[in-house]
């Protein structure tokens, strides 16, 4: 049994995947909680496929070279979310139609432009899908610099994002900076999104924001606590999913989120079967 | 870390910029406001004012423009023209005035208990970047206690009945030591018990001076219960006490077609259709 979790960790690209994809998951489930609680799930998937075309760019440019890459994502990331903050709040149209409307397009200009290139397939695969087993040591380090940055400011806004999360109205009558405390939240979520490309990917990206949260939601009843929970369960599930990716040679992003997407089922299974049968009993 | 401390004084930050009060005003004013939606006016050249200490019932129909009045004077909404004043000044500064939702605008699954909701109050005073002290929980602690509910602090707020719902809420409007409290249709879906237990509260809140202004629908409770009433509908058809307002003349003019008028021996009967009651209304 000890030699089945010990054998895959003699590989050090092994070890370096599961720090980024622990480290990753954490920081997505800490700021999930605010995504699912405002219902911004959409927002996330959305901004997740925005960042393609700056992915695109940033290969094209540095040749493959992983550092140019992470700083376009970043930048294109930043520019995107508030784009679409700003359109979403002053279009007439509703805000998911806005928000479909700038995803669609970029992520096709980022299909557009990774199609120029000869070798597409697998690279537009690495994009869409992750590659934590290539993860290098720059790129642990860029993923827990920025991560980290990204838990300092949820922890030192605790209480003004909970207000804003909760009641709006509150936040106005307290005369919080509502603007500023949304655009800071719209690019935390973009900086997360960014680290954790390596990891899941654009297109599985939204789970890592959504599901470990979702699924400490239904066993808490305190921010902090549902908080604390959702990074357990997704450093948990990210380590079971590499583990499965490493002995069922399953993509290892795709075992993350499906291990990630079980636990809930799970305790969404039980919770309801729960109350059930208190309603019953009572 | 100096830096950090001037940067914490809710004074200094861009947080809050309390407005000093000025004792001798009334703790609100308000003058010709009027509010304009793309779908019309909301309300329109309203003026009035509120002393220190009052209890003013707002009553009217639906879409009479009670909500909209509340989140200007609030300062969450900017009036299309005309005057507000708190306590002299404008009330985009003031932190002292409490806004307490309709019970179905708050999201009840909201992972809080009724202690942290309380709390929510105290982030005013706080500023930026600083967490509760032991003296914050001591004064979330008292307004828990003056509401009665010192017992169920730590509960999840889904797990209050609809009463304690609203006592919830005027604590928190205590802990953030608001002055004007303004009440969106706080008996909605309450029953008798629960009312009475609400009133009682906002008797204490009166004895402390606090000023508070509350959405009715009940025209009987709005006439036994408040200093004064205010009858709205989209303009002030009327203020003042609930024996000259509440004239039958003026309930027409503020109900119109939901209200009809019945000459029986003694006087007149009003009949009001009961929709009102019910509750789940979105107002505009």
């Amino acid at each position: 049994m000890l030699e089945v979790l010990l054998q895959p960790l003699q590989y050090p690209f092994m070890l370096r995947g599961m720090a980024a994809a622990v480290l990753v998951g954490i920081v997505c489930a800490v700021l999930g909680a605010y995504v699912v609680l405002r219902g911004m799930a959409f927002f996330g998937d959305a901004l997740a496929h925005a960042i393609l075309p700056g992915l695109a760019v940033g290969y094209l440019v540095g040749g493959g070279a992983r550092e140019p890459l992470f700083w376009w994502a970043m930048g294109t990331a930043v520019v995107s979310s508030l784009g679409i903050g700003a359109v979403s709040r002053t279009a007439r149209i509703k805000e998911d139609t806005a928000i479909g409307i700038i995803f669609a397009g970029m992520f096709a200009l980022g299909i557009a432009l990774i199609s120029s290139v000869r070798s597409y397939t697998v690279d537009l695969a690495h994009f869409l899908f992750g590659d934590v087993l290539g993860v290098g040591t720059q790129d642990l380090l860029l993923t827990a610099v920025f991560g980290g940055l990204v838990l300092v400011v949820v922890f030192l806004f605790y209480k003004e994002f909970m207000i804003l999360a909760f009641d709006p109205v509150l936040a106005a009558t307290l005369r919080l900076p509502a603007r500023l405390m949304d655009n800071i939240l719209i690019v935390l979520i973009a900086v997360a999104i960014v680290v954790s490309l390596q990891t899941v990917g654009v297109a599985l990206m939204v789970a890592m924001l959504v599901t470990p949260a979702a699924t400490a939601y239904l066993l808490t009843r305190r921010l902090w606590k549902m908080m604390a929970l959702a990074a357990a369960i997704a450093a948990v599930s990210a380590v079971i999913g590499l583990y499965l990716s490493y002995y069922f040679n399953v993509a290892s992003g795709a075992a993350i989120v499906l291990t990630c997407t079980a636990v809930f089922t799970i305790v969404w299974v039980a919770t309801s079967l729960n109350r059930r049968i208190r309603a019953v009993a009572r | 870390m100096a830096f950090l401390d001037r940067f914490r004084n809710p004074n200094l930050t861009f947080l809050a910029h309390p407005h000093p009060h000025s004792p001798d005003k009334p703790i609100l004013k308000v003058e010709g406001l009027t509010v304009e939606y793309d779908s019309g006016a909301a309300l329109e050249n309203l003026t009035f004012e509120l002393q220190r200490g009052e209890r003013l019932a707002v009553v009217g129909p639906n879409g009479a423009g009670k909500s909209t009045l509340f989140k200007v004077i609030a300062g969450v909404l900017r009036p299309s023209r005309g005057l507000v004043e708190v306590a002299g000044h404008e009330p985009g500064g003031h932190i002292c005035i409490a806004y307490v939702p309709q019970r179905t605008q708050v999201d009840w699954s909201f992972p809080a208990t009724v202690a942290d909701v309380v709390m929510m109050g105290r982030t005013g005073k706080l500023g930026l970047l600083r967490w509760p002290t032991h003296h914050d929980w001591q004064l979330v602690q008292q307004a828990l206690d003056t509401v009665r509910l010192l017992d169920l602090a730590d509960r999840q707020i889904q797990q209050l009945s609809g009463g304690q719902q609203q006592r919830m809420f005027i604590a928190r409007a205590l802990a953030q030591e608001a002055e004007l409290i303004l009440m969106d249709e706080p008996l909605t879906g309450l029953d008798s018990r629960a009312q009475e237990e609400l009133f009682s509260v906002l008797e204490l809140l009166h004895s402390q001076g606090v000023t508070v202004m509350v959405a009715l629908h009940d025209l009987k409770i709005a006439g036994e219960r408040f200093d004064r009433v205010m009858l709205l509908n989209r303009r002030l058809v009327g203020i003042g006490l609930a024996e000259t307002v509440l004239n039958p003349v003026q309930l027409v003019d503020a109900y119109g077609s939901h209200l009809r008028l019945l000459p029986v021996v003694d006087g007149t009967l009003a009949l009001g259709d009961s929709c009102c009651d019910e509750g789940e209304h979105d107002h505009a």
